[in-house]
């Protein structure tokens, strides 16, 4: 029916149907295993910037800090606000914390994709890809599912009947629904190149260095991708949702025990999905860092097994930095954020992907590519022109005639 | 399967719109309307539209419903709405008119469309991608800006034009208030 899985193409056997429950598995351990990690790893980082010690009781350098922290939360007490509206209230942690790690599955984990290989490896003789799903759709089911998690932040916020949390919302879904476009428009750039939506194809077109698509896209996509991403995990300096000092706890004021833990879970999930991601798209994901012919090989490992390995480093690169970006920028304000996003981020990712689409037509057609990049420059320029022209207009209208609300 | 898909689906969208229409509270209502349009996007992966799926879940209960919520609730109106007070004293005779009519040319229309409805469309025919995972998107943007461009930009000018016209709308009242 689906061809999420080379396994699951013909009958469906029993051999095919207990790999794939295994593999769910392994996900699902490897995810939760990781937020724990990534919470501790987060804490330490940011404790070692500060010039902190950071949790170092609990296990060996406080690594199983968050563990107790999670068994802690399970016996606190369950609260239900008294003007919470009880069934939404309860529905909103799963809405956030079952996306969070539905999008995992499908990030292409390990697999041998090097000069054009397509990624599959056999297990008991069957074929299969070290991947949970890999649906046609491919990426947009990453989109989709980041959407709906907006639902899980909107309605705990309403649901607890209280303002503050409901501030808190109303900030995140519009921030979420606004960066979303942004978000959108550079994958764009990175889907025109790579001809393909799904993960696996994407991964498998960056072989070496240069055709990784933060390099063959132009840094600029990859830039926007990952401030729109930011924004998307509400993750400092785009934190609005939770700003302690105007919104006491954020959305999840009301919630406590295992049901925060859950908005918790989901909160580092997603920092881990999302660097993922990012990997995925732009850097290349499971392949080794190749110049040309020459190929960075780790020796004694199978292909297969390395491109693991390769992933976990690259994705560390970016927990590190989701890390460094919260140690050290100031949180925007409101109105900061939505110029950021609309002004700026739209506009730009806009633009980018008409000079990239006119580019690849040029290929295409064997039109003179210098002439058709400048006449698109040109083109582009004439446009932020315009809009600036426009944004000086409606400052002016609003310092003469007052905002029109 | 494909049975079991359908009723589960089909299952979803009804009890969906059951709801938008039963509960009285209108968030209530808002995620009934959420359950339906995932219940379309299921039946889009069922029949192998899964392009279709994923931007009825993006767009559709990502971006549209998610707006209807945040204007429920910045407005205030998230309280249950008295129902029995009648702004417009014919409003449920002419609603019950309005329905069994729609009901009737519903009827009309799948009893005369019937040889249509068993009939089985081109799907998929695009030779070269017969069996790739994007030979689906790669359909839809062909006929979407080829052959009905027109069609697809027309559209996009009438969004266009509905956004501008609220925009001045609005406008036009607040100037009046501040004359005054």
């Amino acid at each position: 029916m689906i061809a999420l899985d080379p396994l699951l193409e013909g009958d469906l056997l029993w051999v095919p149907l207990l790999i794939v429950l295994v593999k769910v598995l392994i996900v699902f351990v490897v995810g939760l295993l990781a937020t724990m990690l990534m919470v501790w790893f987060e804490r330490k980082a940011i404790a070692g910037m500060q010039n902190r010690i950071g949790p170092n009781k609990t296990g060996p350098f406080g690594i199983l800090q968050t563990l107790a922290d999670g068994i802690k939360l399970f016996f606190k007490e369950d609260l239900f606000p008294s003007r919470a509206d009880r069934f939404v209230f309860a529905l909103a942690p799963f809405l956030s914390f079952v996306p969070a790690f539905l999008a995992f599955a499908i990030i292409p984990l390990g697999g041998d994709f090097r000069g054009g290989s397509s990624g599959e490896v056999t297990l008991f003789g069957q074929v299969t890809r070290i991947q949970l799903a890999d649906p046609p759709i491919g990426v947009l089911f990453a989109l989709a599912i980041s959407s709906i998690a907006v639902y899980g932040i909107m309605l705990a916020g309403w649901s607890s009947g209280s303002k503050y949390p409901l501030l808190g919302s109303v900030r995140a879904s519009a921030q979420m629904v606004s960066y979303e476009a942004a978000l959108g428009l550079s994958l764009a750039c990175v889907l025109l190149l790579a001809g393909t939506l799904s993960t696996s194809g994407i991964v498998a077109a960056q072989s070496t260095i240069t055709d990784w698509h933060v390099v063959s896209t132009g840094i600029v996509p990859f830039i926007i991708f990952l401030i729109a991403a930011t924004a998307e995990l509400n993750r400092p300096p785009f934190d609005l949702v939770e700003a302690e000092q105007e919104l006491v706890g954020g959305f999840n004021t009301e919630y406590s025990s295992i049901r925060f833990a859950l908005f918790y879970l989901a909160e580092f999930m997603n920092t881990v999905t999302m660097s993922a991601l990012i990997v995925t798209l732009f850097f290349g994901g499971p392949q080794p860092i190749a110049i040309g012919s020459f190929v960075l090989d780790i020796p004694l490992l199978p292909n297969a097994l390395e491109g693991t390995v390769w992933l976990l480093a690259k994705i560390l690169v970016f927990l590190y930095m989701y890390i460094w970006f919260r140690a050290t920028l100031p949180r925007l304000r409101y109105d900061q954020l939505m110029d950021l996003g609309w002004k700026l981020l739209i506009p730009a990712a806009l633009g980018w992907f008409m000079l990239l689409a006119a580019q690849r037509l040029a290929r295409q057609n064997g039109w003179n590519i210098i002439v058709v990049t400048a006449g698109s420059i040109a083109v582009l320029v004439i446009c932020y022109l315009l809009m600036q022209a426009a944004f000086a207009k409606s400052a002016r209208d609003r310092s003469t005639q007052g905002t029109m609300f | 399967m494909q049975f079991f898909v359908f009723v589960c689906a089909a299952l979803m969208i009804l009890l969906g719109a059951v709801g938008v229409i039963v509960r009285k509270h209108p968030v209530h209502a808002a995620l009934s309307l959420v359950l339906t349009l995932f219940g379309v996007a299921v039946s889009f992966v069922s029949q192998e539209a899964h392009f279709l799926a994923a931007v009825q879940v993006i767009v559709y209960a990502g971006a549209i419903v998610v707006l209807f919520l945040f204007v429920i609730m910045l407005l205030g109106v998230d309280r249950v709405e008295n129902l029995r007070t009648e702004p417009l004293t014919a409003q449920r005779p002419l609603a019950i008119i309005t329905c069994l009519g729609l009901v009737g040319v519903l009827v009309a229309a799948i009893v005369n469309g019937n040889g249509v409805l068993n009939e089985r469309g081109e799907g998929i025919n695009l030779p070269d991608l017969q069996n790739g995972p994007d030979a689906n998107t790669v359909q839809l943007a062909e006929s979407i800006f080829s052959r009905y461009v027109v069609a697809f930009e027309v559209t996009s000018v009438l969004l266009v034009i509905a956004v501008v016209g609220t925009v001045l709308l609005t406008r036009k009242r607040q100037v009046k208030t501040s004359v005054k």
